[in-house]
């Protein structure tokens, strides 16, 4: 029983004439599995988080979720974006807490259970590095400090799949391998299934159990790598001759990809 | 920077001096070309004036500040409303936004003689016209601040399940705050403007009726204490919305925090 199970899915923007952004697109993924997705840019990457999410709904084909097709939004995910977009207004605390504000399950109880909330939040706050910053707000954070509060925001509800859209495309290298090791951390203490979009080929081949790349737009995916490397992994993996192979398979697989197109 | 300790450093004086420095070469120019009071009063004269009339002076400055502010909170209260509705909906936005821009193209002094017709001489028509005078900056900044929303925001929230009305609560009225406080600026002193507009055309009170009374009499020193008090109650007022919205949106000055 695959927790994500996307089958044979086309989606076009804009009507019947608009651009084809996925076509035949088939993705599925096990609970608890951590997937990366690569591609040329444009390859229909956020089409497949939205499509996910159910932000959006295939013209043909079915996502299946936990179970169920997706007709309308599902809160049983989580999302962090490039963009940590934080809301100015909150503290950290209050920014992380936002998810709880509206998912159904929890928006009942947070008035009467916020310290059992806030104390959830704090503990994530410690796993990503971020003690006692939750009276902060945003703009008192590095970037790199706010996109650790974006993935305290996108797991405070606990969901059962966890959407990173190239979460750490505006971080410098060294921060970036950071938090690298804390997705990694997260991901090893909790059964969240996880679906990584990025650029970074070694982001991808150091965090993912599985990478597939996608090919130009329509987008479909031409390539399913099962990642071999042992966990826990850490970062002299990134200096290991079979990794290298695996990241310049995967740029000749994305050079031809693009040049198909 | 050992100045910036004791003391107002220059940068606080600085509209005390500016204000000074212009008042003094007023008066110097009027004593200099010796410019007839009918034409261009001293600033002293005004002073003179504005002691002289304090009784009038007080009690149609009271006026106008009352329409004023009578016509800048409905605005305020309208403005608000009308913008987060044109903020929500797409096709009330459409509809309504070709209206509005043409009813404030309008110039407001041929509104005026229609809304004493309605409503007679007296206040009425010195509210309404502050009102509708600085009632569009206010839409118009409250709607930009809802169509600003960044998209991932929405995405974000609707991925949780948010409906329309959790994103405006959460994140569609914060975020046109700072828009709403700053257009507060423009609409008080535009408020000013529409009441004196008013009470010059057709009124029996208030500040603009005294200046239109005595510029007919060729008392212009009274007229120039008429504009001096409609521009000390402006530079209060602003002062005043300014103040709100530092206290209200301070997070959006973080620059200078």
């Amino acid at each position: 029983m695959h927790l994500v199970n996307i089958d044979d899915v086309e989606m076009r923007y804009g009507g019947p004439e608009g651009t084809l952004a996925v076509s035949g697109l088939n993705v599925k993924m096990d609970r608890g599995e951590f997937v990366a997705v690569v591609g040329p840019s444009g390859c229909g990457k956020s089409t497949l988080m939205k499509l996910t999410t159910g932000l959006q709904r295939p013209q043909k084909g079915a996502v299946v979720v936990a179970g169920q097709e997706v007709t309308r939004p599902i809160s049983i995910v989580g999302m962090a974006f490039q963009n940590p977009i934080m809301l100015p207004w909150r503290t950290t605390l209050d920014n992380i807490l936002l998810p709880l504000e509206i998912v159904e399950k929890h928006r009942r109880r947070i008035r009467t259970h916020r310290k059992e909330y806030i104390e959830r939040a704090e503990h994530l706050l410690e796993l990503v590095g971020l003690k006692g910053f939750g009276p902060k707000y945003p703009w008192q954070l590095s970037g790199g400090m706010q996109q650790r509060a974006n993935l305290c925001r996108a797991l405070i509800h606990e969901p059962e799949l966890l959407m990173l859209d190239e979460p750490f495309g505006a971080l410098d290298a060294f921060t970036r391998e950071e938090l690298w090791c804390v997705i990694r951390d997260l991901h090893a203490e909790s059964d969240v299934t996880v679906m990584l979009v990025t650029h970074d080929l070694r982001e991808s081949a150091f965090l993912a159990d599985r990478i597939l790349v996608l090919s130009a737009r329509p987008g479909r995916v031409i390539a399913d790598h099962r990642v071999p490397f042992e966990r826990p992994r850490d970062l002299d993996l990134l200096f290991d001759s079979d990794f290298n192979h695996l990241v310049q398979d995967l740029h000749a697989e994305i050079a031809r990809a693009r040049d198909a197109a | 920077m050992s100045g910036a300790r004791k003391g107002p450093t220059f940068i606080q004086l600085a509209p005390w001096i500016y204000t000074a420095a212009l008042f003094l070469l007023w008066e110097g120019a009027v004593r200099l070309f010796a410019l007839p009071v009918t034409f261009l009063p001293a600033p002293t004269r005004i002073a003179e004036a504005i002691v002289q009339y304090w009784g009038p002076i007080w009690t149609n400055s009271l006026q106008t500040l009352y329409t004023t502010l009578l016509g800048f909170v409905l605005a305020m209260v309208g403005g608000l409303a009308i913008g987060l509705l044109i903020g929500w909906s797409r096709s009330i936005y459409a509809g309504l936004y070709p209206l509005m821009i043409g009813f404030n193209a309008i110039p407001k002094v041929a509104v005026v003689p229609i809304l004493i017709i309605w409503f007679g001489i007296g206040s009425i028509p010195a509210i309404i016209t502050a009102f509708l005078i600085s009632f569009f900056p206010i839409v118009v900044n409250v709607a930009t601040g809802l169509a600003t929303i960044e998209p991932e925001t929405e995405d974000i929230l609707r991925a949780l399940g948010a409906k329309k009305m959790d994103i405006m609560i959460k994140v569609g009225i914060p975020r046109s705050m700072p828009y709403f406080f700053a257009s507060l600026k423009v609409a008080i002193t535009l408020a000013f403007v529409g009441s004196v507009l008013s009470e010059t055309v057709g009124s029996n009170t208030g500040l603009g009726n005294m200046m239109a009374a005595a510029q007919s009499r060729f008392n212009v020193p009274l007229v120039f204490a008429g504009l001096v008090m409609l521009a000390i109650e402006g530079i209060v007022m602003y002062a005043i919305m300014a103040w709100v919205e530092r206290r209200m949106t301070g997070w959006a000055h973080r620059s200078s925090m």
